[in-house]
């Protein structure tokens, strides 16, 4: 990956939802092979700002910048998004469903295995979807950032109905993502014991 | 003494019931169900095709009637299959009556569609056109149509279970409404009815024609019979391999 | 590109199948509704042979609709629909993935299944061809409309309700010129009148390509974001 000077430069955004400000005056900047964990109570807008970030969610004020990336592409061509909802079909096959993220999401050749077994989903690949449990769909759902790569990871509460040892796959992961010079902007309770990642906590009017 | 006999009629009633000893009995029960089915529905194509006479106001157009009724019989036999082994579904909660009224269903929805096709190739020669509203074909469409929608509803509920006790509501519902379904499009055709239509059930039929009837009847049940235990088996394996499934993730949820 | 949209063209027809929902939900409604109809104005074959093709069309644009709303709304509710605006592939050409799908797994087997129907209600010999290809030409139409509907109403409560309501008035010219084809063949009027309804129907299904993905893009865009 060639995302050694990638930087993201938020100035002054602002987010509203349902007439609501959820937030405003909100700035922060983001090197390459840098963390930030998002934190604050429910409704501060966490998830908001990631959506925004990921292009899902239109930004009322202020502006969102991302330079040294793909010029050609926007930021939410070069981001992962992994939010509440783990977008799976329980009809398709564990598989299945990594191959079509690697052919939609544009793909760079690297194995559905190697994404698999990152996960330690190798020997569910034929399953249906259908039969994972809460903790596997979660698994799958993470296994695309892995599947196709992208420099950025936007990630909301990623460790939802994951387990320890699940837990520890993705910490690693994500150490070995901000390691090729990636950037992860997550959004969780848990302390992920990531190194030298930086906080930002909203909700209290604040913008660190 | 008969107290006995009952309590033991239950207990085979319910090792009946048990899916390993179905398979291992279907399995012996198939071979000879097939080669019987064969041996009469082929004595009985002979004798329709070959051995009968030509009616003497249909010509040979009589000859589909010798796939037509036994195929509209086994319409309604289907569904009436369907409806009984729902219901037994519903009371006795065992796997296999759920299996069987599943099972069922797309062959009597076959066979539905044999009657409707056959009254069709019947009804061009008869009636100069290819489908006529009357009131047998008309029951037997909406009969078709329950087929389906017993059909659509175990394709949409996922879960078994729940999909076997929906869809027994559905066929026991089905089966009461039939009658009335079936009064109501009598009453509306003879609204309209012209008495120019050419009724296909005549005064009586002749003996001749009775052999091969009798015959392509019993072979073509023999016949549903034998696919209703194929289609009972493959959905066995199928759940056998969905239990699997399921045991493998949740065996590898650890690793 | 070319990949993407492949891609997301082959994963809807495979969950189309397997779920068998939709498309054969689709027939099975078309079929009910053609076999009422005797049921409602009587078995006169004359009548039947009048309103067929006007029937069949009718029926088949609710049967069309019947599946609309599924289009995003199934993909809105597990989030795949986040992810399909990550992709490379413009939004435009998404919905254009999700239509054409739509039309392969709904609009093409209704089309399959009308000569059938067609028998039921007597429809003049000579009016199956151009009904057929008005339909094959039309129905794609209902597909690419429809998705500006549905893409209005994701993320709507009881959305599939208000998407019917919202497209009809679209599929107005389609079951016009549709019904002019066939009703020109059997109606013994000069082959212009039939060719005339064609064309324009050919006319209407080709802006709607056009029209469908640009509007339902920009409905997709105004709805989620």
């Amino acid at each position: 990956m060639t995302t050694s000077e990638l930087s993201l430069s938020v100035r002054d955004l602002a987010c509203e939802r349902g007439g609501r400000l959820v937030f405003e005056g909100l700035s922060f900047s983001l090197g390459h092979s840098e963390a930030l964990v998002l934190t604050g109570p429910n409704g501060a807008g966490k998830s908001s700002l990631l959506r925004q970030l990921a292009g899902l969610l239109d930004v009322t004020q202020g502006e969102i910048e991302l330079s040294g990336g793909d010029p050609e592409r926007t930021i939410g061509e070069q981001a992962h998004y992994v939010g509440h909802l783990d977008a799976l079909k329980p009809s398709m096959s564990v598989v299945e469903t990594i191959e079509f993220w690697r052919s939609f999401l544009g793909s760079i050749p690297q194995g559905a295995e190697t994404a698999l077994e990152a996960l330690g989903l190798a020997h569910l690949a034929d399953l249906p979807v259908a039969y994972l449990s809460a903790g596997q769909r979660r698994r799958l759902s993470l296994a695309r950032l892995i599947a196709v790569p992208r420099p950025i990871w936007l990630l909301d509460e990623p460790t939802v109905a994951l387990d320890a040892a699940s837990v520890a796959r993705l910490v690693a992961l994500m150490k070995g993502h901000l390691g090729h010079g990636g950037m992860i902007v997550a959004a969780t309770h848990l302390d992920l014991g990531l190194d030298g990642a930086r906080q930002l906590r909203l909700g209290a009017g604040v913008a660190v | 003494m008969a107290d006995m006999n009952r309590i033991s009629a239950a207990q085979r009633f319910h090792a009946y019931a048990n899916p390993a000893r179905f398979m291992a009995l279907s399995a012996r029960l198939l071979a000879p169900l097939w080669g019987l089915s064969l041996l009469v529905v082929g004595a009985g194509l002979w004798f329709a095709l070959f051995d009968s006479p030509p009616d003497y106001q249909q010509g040979e157009t009589v000859r589909i009637m010798y796939v037509h009724v036994p195929a509209a019989w086994l319409a309604m036999f289907g569904y009436s299959v369907m409806a009984v082994a729902s219901a037994a579904g519903l009371v006795f909660r065992h796997p296999l009556s759920d299996l069987c009224a599943k099972s069922a269903a797309p062959i009597g929805a076959a066979f539905t569609f044999l009657a409707l096709l056959t009254g069709s190739l019947w009804g061009k020669p008869m009636w100069g056109t290819w489908w006529e509203w009357d009131a047998r074909m008309t029951s037997v469409l909406i009969l078709f149509f329950l087929y389906l929608g017993y059909i659509a509803l175990w394709a949409t509920i996922e879960e078994p279970a729940r999909a076997a006790r929906a869809a027994a509501v559905l066929a026991l519902v089905g089966a009461i409404n039939i009658p009335i379904i079936r009064y109501s499009v009598v009453w509306w055709n003879t609204l309209h009815q012209p008495a120019s239509v050419f009724r296909m059930d005549g005064p009586t039929i002749a003996p001749a024609m009775l052999l091969p009837l009798a015959l392509m009847g019993i072979g073509l049940t023999l016949l549903f019979v034998a696919l209703l235990l194929v289609r009972m088996r493959a959905e066995v394996m199928r759940r056998r391999v969905r239990n699997l499934r399921l045991a493998q993730a949740a065996s590898a949820g650890e690793a | 590109m070319m990949r993407a949209f492949l891609a997301l063209l082959a994963r809807d027809l495979r969950l189309a199948v397997r779920l068998g929902g939709g498309g054969g939900m689709a027939v099975f409604f078309f079929l009910v509704v053609i076999a009422l109809l005797p049921l409602g104005i009587g078995p006169d074959r004359e009548l039947l042979a009048r309103v067929a093709p006007g029937m069949l069309w009718v029926a088949l644009l609710l049967a069309a609709l019947l599946t609309l709303d599924r289009l995003f709304q199934a993909d809105y509710e597990d989030g795949s629909l986040d992810l399909l605006s990550m992709g490379s592939l413009p939004l435009e050409l998404v919905v254009v993935a999700k239509a054409l799908g739509h039309w392969l797994t709904t609009g093409l087997p209704l089309v399959v299944v009308t000569p059938l129907l067609g028998v039921l209600l007597n429809l003049p010999g000579e009016a199956y061809a151009p009904l057929i290809l008005a339909m094959l030409i039309g129905t794609p139409a209902l597909s690419f409309l429809g998705a500006i509907g549905a893409a209005l109403t994701v993320g709507v409560r009881r959305g599939g309700l208000l998407a019917s309501l919202l497209v009809l008035p679209f599929y107005v010219p389609v079951l016009i010129f549709g019904t002019g084809a066939a009703n020109a063949a059997s109606g013994g009027f000069s082959g212009e009148a039939g060719q005339q309804s064609l064309i324009l129907l050919a006319a209407v299904a080709l802006s709607s390509l056009v029209l469908g993905p640009l509007g339902g893009a920009a409905a997709l865009r105004a709805n989620l974001r």
